[in-house]
């Protein structure tokens, strides 16, 4: 069975067709991309796999699972975390409550617990600690655990975002332009982050990115999207060579 | 990892410190005589203020939304505190337990006003939230200047129109009269009852702050999206805070009803003034900061207090301290100034 799968969805807002009639199918282990022009409602895509919008038809499937017009958490919930084209850090938090954020859901001990420091508390803030820390140690973050978010640079910051997403234990994981702003140094750290990423934890993961070196570099199969419609589908040299998208996106 | 751990255990350490440390000072002082009835006086709603700012800035600092209904929580306490105390003055004839009781009671029924009140307003953001808090705080004031509640052997009466629609038995007594509001309660706080809260207060906020519920609250106020995006109930910690944040301010209420012979709520104790100088409070200590609230709140109770015999320049003090406080922390030239005093500080230290 398909880690995603995506039927027929479609979203309008007031009279603009933003995705229309829009299908994926991803199997588990895949490292995905999506790419196309800008306004090409990629990131739209994003926004309805993670409800924060709800599309006007269609479903959408994770592994076998019907979550059409959930609500963002319960998605979460469900197995999809994401990472944004805009970092959304928690700023002022320090870079391990960042993940520890990210574990609030499968750690669990009551607010009377965490006021009266009941063993349950120590128990879980401590095997959260452990498991934020490792988590930190696969993305080089470790040494920086006590900075506030925001003090990190900006590469270490898109990591971070992936940390956090990591740690909410996702069976799909969903980056949004991971290389926006990056130099072709931290673009080249990148692609191998992204490469244990999906080794190491056996991660399923979709991805939006304009630079091409990065995509051809690591994605198996490609969609490519042009004014909210599907221009092409299939592996990444095919669709690479295919004049119909190098008409509307790569240019000759 | 372990000093990153100590730093959070030193830094609530010398607040609770700081606070103990007053106590035995102001006790000190009491016992030697040297404290004048004045300032005997200004002791418990010292602890009252206290309470109140560090409470909300649970919700301003911590949630990181604007409410200016707190003192509406406080009333909501307070009432239901004294209201609780006379009602069961026949049944319970210790003070201090009354009083202890009652202290749970105003937490739990300002609790549910927060939660009631939370359900629509914490959809709102910023200055509309804050609008919103400010009308609520309002309302409650309003409502309970026109409540008269009674008792008798049926149990309880509500009228919204004066004591005689209550329909009591010739037994009955009425506690709550409207505009009088509540007369009688017995005086039962006491500076270390005050002490005693303010800890707990204390306690119950920085231990949130540190746990589970306090990052999920944290990373909403820092970023909504990415907090639900990693599967964290908006709405739930939301209305946690916020909630957690009227109880501890319905404490102080039922503080502030047993440090008083009546008992009413007046646009000067629980309006929208009150509210603001709680806000005032919390914004001067640093938004966040739960010791700056702590110190603020006794700095700017007990300066006009003092300062009394300035009394008819208060307001030009006042202005000349805010345009000469906004010059400093915005005006270029004096963040310049600023930084060379601190870098030439620095160096300074070094040579020495």
């Amino acid at each position: 069975m398909a880690m995603l799968e995506v039927k027929n969805i479609s979203i309008s807002f007031g009279g603009l067709k933003a995705v229309d009639d829009f299908n994926i199918t991803i199997e588990k282990g895949q490292l995905y991309g999506l790419i196309g022009p800008n306004g090409a409602g990629k990131t739209t895509i994003f926004n309805l796999l993670t409800g924060v919008y709800k599309p006007d038809c269609g479903r959408i499937l994770l592994d076998g699972q019907d979550i059409t017009g959930h609500k963002t958490a319960a998605i979460n919930r469900a197995g999809i975390a994401r990472t944004f084209q805009n970092i959304r850090l928690f700023k002022d938090l320090s870079v391990l409550d960042n993940v520890k954020v990210g574990l609030h859901n499968h750690y669990r001990y009551s607010t009377l617990a965490g006021i009266f420091r009941l063993p349950s508390y120590r128990k879980a803030e401590k095997d959260m600690d452990e498991r934020a820390m490792e988590l930190l140690k696969v993305f080089d973050l470790d040494r920086e655990f006590a900075y506030k978010a925001s003090n990190l640079p900006y590469g270490k910051q898109r990591k971070l975002e992936i940390a956090r997403a990591m740690a909410t234990d996702p069976k799909l994981l969903l980056l949004d332009e991971p290389a926006a702003g990056m130099n072709p140094n931290e673009t080249a750290e990148l692609m191998n982050t992204i490469r244990f990423v999906r080794d190491h934890f056996d991660m399923t993961i979709l991805l939006i990115e304009h630079d091409m070196k990065l995509v051809s570099g690591i994605c198996e199969r490609l969609t490519v999207l042009n004014f909210g419609h599907m221009l092409a589908e299939g592996p990444t040299g095919e669709v690479l060579n295919d004049p119909q998208v190098i008409a509307a996106y790569l240019g000759e | 990892m372990k000093a990153y751990k100590k730093k959070v255990l030193v830094q609530n350490t010398i607040t609770y410190a700081l606070v103990i440390a007053s106590y035995l000072l102001i006790q000190a002082l009491i016992a030697g005589d040297l404290i004048n009835s004045l300032l005997k006086g200004l002791l418990v709603p010292l602890c009252i203020y206290v309470i109140l700012a560090v409470s909300l800035n649970l919700t301003v600092g911590i949630l990181g939304e604007l409410s200016l209904g707190h003192a509406g929580f406080m009333c909501v306490g307070a009432f239901a505190g004294a209201f609780f105390n006379q009602m069961m003055e026949p049944s319970l004839p210790s003070d201090q337990l009354r009083f202890l009781i009652a202290l749970f009671v105003g937490a739990a029924v300002a609790a549910a006003f927060g939660i009631l009140i939370g359900i629509p307003v914490l959809r709102l953001k910023g200055d509309y939230l804050a609008i919103v808090t400010l009308a609520f705080g309002e309302i409650i004031k309003n409502v309970i200047n026109v409540l008269y509640v009674g008792v008798d052997s049926r149990g309880i009466h509500l009228s919204f129109k004066d004591v005689a629609s209550l329909g009591l038995e010739e037994s009955g007594r009425v506690i709550i009269k409207g505009a009088q509001g509540i007369t009688g309660t017995p005086k039962t706080a006491t500076f270390t009852i005050g002490i005693i809260l303010v800890l707990i207060t204390l306690f119950i906020v920085l231990n949130m702050i540190h746990s589970r519920t306090g990052r999920a609250i944290m990373a909403i106020r820092d970023n909504r999206i990415a907090a639900e995006s990693v599967g964290i109930d908006i709405t739930k910690y939301k209305l946690m805070a916020f909630s957690v944040s009227a109880a501890l301010a319905g404490v102080a209420g039922v503080l502030y009803a047993h440090n008083l012979a009546t008992l009413a709520a007046t646009p000067k104790n629980f309006g929208y003034n009150m509210s603001i100088t709680i806000l005032v409070f919390v914004v001067m200590g640093g938004i966040g900061s739960i010791r700056g609230s702590i110190i603020a709140a006794v700095v700017l109770t007990l300066l006009p207090e003092m300062l009394r015999g300035l009394n008819d320049y208060r307001m030009l003090i006042y202005a000349v301290v805010l345009i000469v406080m906004m010059l400093l922390t915005s005006s270029p030239r004096a963040i310049e100034m600023r930084e060379r005093f601190f870098a030439f500080r620095k160096t300074g230290k070094k040579g020495a």
